[in-house]
């Protein structure tokens, strides 16, 4: 195995690259196509194969379907009040505004939307929607192809790309972000996967949009690729991560195999029960009961078992009540999730109700950006963008979320922030934007990494040292967090550290070398699991998904803010959470109840 | 305990002059898990073993792989449903030209998918919010567009195995159906025109593996047929306007 440097590897000269080929990378993209620009994504699976392909239930957006007088000031409300106000009301207002115009060019490219009676696009109620600032009751928001919209929209986003002539470098692995001597960035390392060919692929923009790192708990509602990649590769790169301790937790991942069963379910009239056969949610959120935000709803599930009401032999799940909807109902509207019952729990829930348990799910937080996509740091307490590097999607943060997510907000954001990440490349390029080039030793550093594992001549097994991290996570940092336990978890972490400093990749060969491509990942997934650890330590108050025991209230005073994780110091700071949106007056904190 | 006997399929490019078949003998785990589980299992005590995968749940269609002699995913495949005796053989998607293991090129089976040009095609202009479809229109494409490209129906297709680069395969004959019964797309004469010659349609013969080892229950047979029938009508018109 010989060593790489900047003269024996290939430099490929782009103006743009995105690395992820998921919804974000191919929104974005697919703008890009049709600007002439050089584009390439760079895509560690073929594009339908990533995990935005999983999502189910929806993408909620006003488009006044299924109530003509719906209002995108509504849904912008939900989402503030469902991220606990901590999400930047800039960026909520352009999604939910802008949000229309994306979901009529999605239907356009010919995505499968399910529809009314009347031809126009099916909605279904979604958690934590409502009508007239949540003084309207329950609204329909949530757009909806069956069960399998996030597999229809990757293929129709992958489908137009196909159309536009996309260029794609499929099965490519980006390892590392290369940087000039102003810390701009200048492209990524990254291999073939097929063949092992190494190269710097080099761009005067680079777009994250690599989702999210669900892989960093144990039990994850997330595909076994979503390792944090582009989070990674900034964190090393010494860029910021911002509300890192802010991971949602989907109440109902099927018990034992942690698949999703949509909150769509709720929104179609199904409940949670205890082993008393209980509503228990109308105990908790009376008002709205099972539609309650997804915190909300994962923690009642919590203590419901914590109580000892849980179901089964070990009293460590609850159940889904779907059957009293019918079968005809479950094979039109739910088709996926009977499938997916069937395979995972081993129940058909047009007769039997689903084990479900909370499973992490979602990553709130991830690179700074504001809402063109540009990726900053901070400089004296104030945003400084870096030149050369975007993101999008989960992999980026905002931040529309905030501290939670509301269902169906996830493929709105990729396909608003893909789609105003790629319009802003444009111009930022066709106005003589761009980056200064990096030096040759600029490259050799940025393969430090590679050539370190492929040097390795004994050292830590990959997989092992997965489990030790996953577990750590899944024991400290859960649906209910406290300090002290949180402190062991931190020092875990220094441990496991030293071990995926030190992993041995046994296999040597350049083809298919899957087992150097996972431990690339499990040093992506530290990185993300150490900014988690000590963004969650930190954060002394209980607010959207991050709940702690010792600090089980919201601290306005102190905390109504984001968190900003800088990996060189491995400390955290605080930053304004942006109260100015431009069309309308803003949503000042309020207690929220559901 | 019970022992497993697992017969693999390696083949390493850069080592091995042919591909070989590798026996594991593992514990029998105590529950019923997933071949991609197995394959987790073994890929633990020998990391060089290579194979794709991704959701794990049957939606993304990474890993497609022969599983005692049948097409399937791994992932929602339980050792029990394919269990004989205590064996399990694991080969490559057959007909594709391997890379390495059980990781097959695709390149042609991608080839056939463009090829049939698998996009909306509507040049009128678009209305300011969706085009109407009825609930009826839109059930048409059931069974048709829910495809996740897994190849397991196309590399099971002996007419796909002989000419994979001029017979579009049941895959991507789904998708050119997709679109044929899409209300919203307007190619549906070029779109047939394109599937008009000897090969692309007309070399599959009704044979039906694609059905039987389709993991999502579809029915590419019977897209075929309305294919094949929406060309029979087509040539009948093109006959009749050409006699009047």
């Amino acid at each position: 195995m010989h060593k790489y440097n900047s003269s024996n590897i290939k430099t490929l000269e782009f103006d743009a690259l995105i690395i992820g080929g998921g919804g974000s990378g191919m929104r974005a993209s697919l703008e890009l196509a049709k600007s002439g620009l050089k584009t390439a994504v760079v895509s560690k699976v073929f594009p339908t194969r990533s995990h935005t392909v999983s999502a189910q239930g929806g993408i909620t957006c006003a488009i006044q379907s299924a109530d003509p007088n719906d209002d995108w000031r509504w849904h912008m409300y939900d989402t503030v009040k469902g991220a606990d106000f901590i999400g930047d009301q800039d960026a909520i207002e352009y999604m939910c505004s802008e949000g229309p115009k994306a979901v009529f060019e999605l239907e356009h490219m010919g995505l499968p939307f399910s529809r009314f009676d009347n031809g126009r696009i099916y909605q279904r109620p979604f958690g934590g929607q409502s009508k007239d600032f949540g003084k309207g009751g329950q609204a329909a928001r949530t757009c909806a192809a069956a069960d399998r919209t996030g597999h229809a929209l990757l293929h129709t986003l992958y489908q137009n790309n196909i159309k536009e002539g996309s260029n794609f470098l499929n099965e490519w692995f980006a390892v590392d972000l290369v940087k000039n001597s102003k810390n701009e960035v200048t492209g990524v390392i990254a291999f073939s996967i097929e063949s092992g060919e190494v190269a710097y692929l080099k761009a005067q923009a680079t777009v994250l949009a690599t989702g999210g790192a669900g892989r960093i708990y144990a039990s994850t509602t997330n595909a076994l690729i979503n390792t944090g990649d582009g989070l990674g590769m900034a964190l090393r790169s010494g860029f910021p991560a911002q509300d890192m301790e802010m991971w949602q937790f989907h109440p109902t991942g099927i018990y034992g195999a942690g698949s999703l069963v949509t909150e769509g379910c709720r929104g179609e009239g199904g409940y949670l029960v205890n082993a008393d056969g209980e509503r228990f949610m109308e105990r908790y959120a009376p008002n709205v009961k099972d539609l309650a935000g997804r915190d909300v709803v994962a923690r009642s599930m919590v203590l419901e078992i914590l109580e000892g009401r849980g179901c089964g032999e070990n009293k460590d799940h609850v159940f889904l009540k779907l059957d009293h909807l019918g079968a005809d109902v479950l094979n039109a509207k739910l088709p996926g999730i009977c499938e997916l019952s069937r395979t995972f729990a081993h129940v058909d829930p047009i007769y039997e109700p689903i084990p479900v348990i909370p499973t992490c799910h979602y990553m709130m937080g991830g690179t700074p950006t504001n809402v063109n996509g540009q990726a900053f740091q901070r400089l004296d307490n104030k945003d400084l963008t870096i030149p050369g590097l975007y993101a999008a999607g989960e992999a980026a943060c905002v931040s529309v979320h905030g501290a939670n997510r509301l269902g169906g907000n996830s493929l709105l954001d990729l396909v608003v922030f893909g789609r105003a990440t790629g319009k802003h490349i444009q111009e930022e390029i066709k106005s003589g934007g761009g980056v200064e080039s990096s030096s040759a030793s600029d490259v050799d550093e940025s393969l430090e990494r590679l050539n370190k594992l492929n040097e390795s001549s004994s050292g830590y097994q990959t997989a092992e040292v997965k489990r030790q991290l996953q577990t750590c996570m899944q024991n400290y940092f859960g649906v209910f967090r406290r300090g002290e336990f949180m402190k062991k978890g931190v020092e875990e972490l220094k441990e496991i550290r030293e071990k995926t400093d030190n992993l041995f990749v046994a296999d040597k060969s350049a083809a298919f070398n899957t087992n150097r491509v996972e431990a690339l990942e499990l040093q992506n997934l530290l990185e993300v699991a150490e900014a988690t650890a000590i963004a969650a330590l930190e954060r002394n108050e209980s607010r959207g998904a991050h709940a702690r025991d010792d600090y089980p209230d919201r601290d306005d005073e102190n905390w109504l803010c984001h968190s900003m994780y800088d990996p060189k110091t491995k400390t955290l700071s605080k930053r304004e959470v942006n109260f100015s949106p431009n069309q309308v007056d803003p949503f000042p904190p309020a207690v929220r109840s559901y | 305990m019970s022992k497993l006997e697992i017969s693999l399929y390696r083949y390493n490019p850069e080592k091995d002059k042919f591909p070989y078949m590798k026996t594991y003998n593992v514990d029998k785990p105590s529950r019923d898990i997933m071949i991609l589980d197995l394959l987790h299992l073994l890929k633990e005590s020998d990391e060089s073993i290579s194979y794709r995968r991704s959701c794990r749940e049957g939606v993304c269609g990474s890993d497609g792989m022969s599983i005692n002699g049948k097409n399937g995913l791994a992932c929602i495949t339980p050792i029990s449903s394919v269990l004989k005796g205590n064996k399990i053989e694991l080969r490559p998607l057959p007909g594709l030209p391997v890379i390495r293991d059980l990781v097959v090129d695709m390149s042609e089976f991608y080839a056939q998918y463009e090829k049939i040009k698998p996009f909306l095609q509507n040049d009128t202009t678009a209305p300011e919010q969706e085009r109407l479809q009825s609930p009826a229109d839109r059930d048409k494409l059931d069974g048709l567009y829910e495809c996740i490209l897994c190849a397991c129906c196309s590399t099971s297709c002996p007419s796909f195995w002989w000419n994979p680069d001029k017979f579009v395969g049941p895959a991507a004959l789904l998708q050119a159906y997709r679109f044929l019964a899409d209300t919203r797309d307007l190619s549906t004469d070029e779109r047939l025109e394109d599937l008009a010659d000897p090969f692309s349609v007309y070399r599959c013969h009704g044979i039906m593996n694609c059905v039987s080892v389709c993991p999502k229950s579809l029915n590419p047979n019977k897209a075929i047929g309305e294919i094949k029938s929406m060309l029979l009508k087509n040539k009948k018109n093109i006959i009749a306007s050409e006699r009047a």
